[in-house]
């Protein structure tokens, strides 16, 4: 002990007026002192780690407590690679324990069933009830699942799945695609704006004719689309050309792109065009902010939540704070990396709160690599910024792959998505 | 041990506001020992999303460059360069652009000296 406090660092101690408090500490491990104070966290995805992670890194006196249903996250980034058979499900799939033992955060495994806004106050399904004095709400989306008629939660369990929360989801389309005979048809419907991770579908559609290419060559992959564009599409669309020609086909609206209603039974979905039969259909369906945000009382009539850009507090209940897919933050995209990124703004933003400071201005960054092909992958970057119409795109910044990129380019590109996962992952949940 | 010990000093000797605080982060982890009171908080918030990509505190684990332990001028030089497009790359050049030069010289602060602050 005394080679590592000098006597000059000692008397130091003094100087400040700390040091007694100081050595007793060293002998009771902080038990003695009082936690700070409260913040609760609900949800572990992007966005809700990142903040309960960055809550602790900034500030380790407050008392963090993340409350989350599942033991393991699987995330939606990397589960289109668990598709074309590049990364296994145990690869994409991330826990508490470091969050738990290397930061002490208290990690409660349940459901948050009821916000007491007044009280200040969540009730968990377990019966618990958790004060806090900022809470934050990240709960990821919920699917509208009237949107398209024919579909439910039973027939995305059985034999439709929108693999759009990964885990059993993303297992249940990974077991279709190995099951579908070779020149088979994959039908991918993606949603009309706004929805979780806009280049998600079409990763998806390159993916899964990477492994039919391998496997079944002569199937097709057809993306039903409501939308006249989608998120990095001259770059999809080159390439799909030049790696799935023939094999991956988009439809938009005016193609019979729009699903109007599907039929389990026959395997089939209906379009202005028509019935489209599919061996494997894989609806993702409108989309809005998770149960708990509704419950709460933090969403407005578009199904999402309002907040202020500065802090991401919400708008309607004030102490507590809405990030990632759930909250309507301007330009930026509902994507992990953006949650995350909101995630860390609101800790910093929370921590000055709770300590009478405004909050300073925000930066913010969405930062999406999709893979075409195994060694070609593009990027989409965004910096983002507050202006007086809410969080805007700083102009001249972020942007896509170039079109003409070279193939060495692409190649990097692919493995800085590895080393993006990599390091997201190990940012947020290690 | 000796590490601990390490770590509590320098935590120590931050500025006392912020020591009553700290007992429980002193508890927890020496990971929780991070940044405090003599961090510019607008050079942090511009700063954390960057980890995003270059891992926690700029440390990085794959093939994505790590500046972990780089000087803050080493840091602005460099992010300068890629907003200028004299510095080759896929995606940087695309980040840099959204950051003025006085933003540029607060993150090379912030991930500058962030290393020292975690011994």
């Amino acid at each position: 002990m005394s080679t590592n406090i000098s006597r000059r660092d000692f008397n130091r101690l003094f100087a400040t007026g700390v040091a007694g408090a100081a050595l007793g500490m060293f002998g009771t491990s902080g038990a003695a002192f009082a936690a700070g104070y409260r913040v609760v966290v609900i949800g572990g995805g992007f966005g809700g780690a990142a903040t309960a992670k960055y809550l602790k890194k900034l500030d380790p006196s407050l008392s963090v407590t993340l409350v989350e249903p599942k033991a393991a996250y699987v995330t939606c980034p990397f589960s289109n690679w668990v598709l074309g058979g590049l990364r296994t499900m145990k690869q994409i799939t991330q826990t508490y324990a470091t969050l738990a033992r290397r930061y002490g955060i208290h990690v409660v495994p349940d459901t948050v069933v009821g916000i007491d806004t007044e009280k200040g106050t969540v009730k968990l399904k377990g019966g618990r009830v958790l004060g806090y004095d900022r809470l934050v709400v990240s709960p990821g989306i919920d699917f509208k699942w009237s949107a398209i008629d024919g579909y439910s939660e039973a027939l995305a369990e059985s034999k439709m799945p929108h693999a759009y929360q990964a885990g059993p989801q993303t297992l249940l389309l990974q077991k279709q695609l190995h099951a579908m005979k070779n020149g088979g048809t994959v039908l991918i419907c993606p949603p009309g704006n706004p929805f979780r991770c806009p280049p998600g579908p079409y990763e998806r559609a390159s993916l899964i004719a990477y492994y039919l290419k391998q496997h079944k060559p002569k199937s097709r992959v057809i993306i039903l689309d409501p939308k006249d564009k989608f998120s990095k599409q001259g770059l999809f669309n080159k390439g799909w050309k030049r790696l799935y020609p023939e094999m991956v086909e988009w439809r938009g609206p005016a193609a019979g792109g729009k699903v109007l209603s599907v039929d389990g039974g026959a395997m089939s979905v209906r379009t202005d065009l028509g019935e489209l039969r599919g061996d494997v259909i894989n609806i993702i369906p409108p989309q809005k902010a998770g149960l708990i945000a509704f419950t709460a009382g933090l969403t407005d009539d578009s199904g999402w939540c309002p907040v202020n850009p500065t802090s991401f507090e919400s708008t309607i209940h004030k102490n507590v704070h809405v990030i990632g897919d759930a909250c309507k933050a301007g330009a930026m995209p509902k994507s992990g990396f953006a949650a995350s990124s909101q995630g860390k703004v609101a800790a910093a933003a929370i921590i000055r709160l709770l300590r009478g400071k405004e909050p300073v201005a925000p930066s913010l960054v969405n930062t999406c690599y999709s893979l075409i092909g195994k060694e070609y992958g593009v990027s989409v970057a965004g910096v983002y910024q507050l202006a007086p119409s809410g969080i805007v795109e700083i102009p001249g910044s972020g942007g896509l792959t170039p079109i003409d990129a070279s193939d060495d380019q692409l190649m990097q590109e692919a493995m800085f998505a590895e080393s993006w996962y990599t390091n997201i992952v190990r940012d947020i949940w290690a | 041990m000796s590490s601990y010990l390490n770590i509590s000093l320098s935590a120590l000797l931050m500025a006392s506001a912020s020591i009553a605080f700290s007992a429980p982060g002193l508890a927890a982890s020496k990971a929780s020992i991070r940044q405090n009171a003599d961090v510019d908080p607008r050079g942090q918030v511009l700063s954390l999303s960057c980890a995003g990509c270059h891992g926690t505190d700029g440390k990085s684990a794959g093939i994505i460059p790590s500046f972990y332990g780089k000087s803050p001028e080493y840091i602005e030089s460099a992010l300068r360069d890629f907003k200028a497009g004299e510095r080759a790359s896929t995606v940087m050049m695309r980040h840099a652009k959204g950051y003025t030069d006085d933003e540029i010289h607060l993150i090379a602060q912030y991930f500058g000296t962030v290393w020292g602050k975690n011994k």
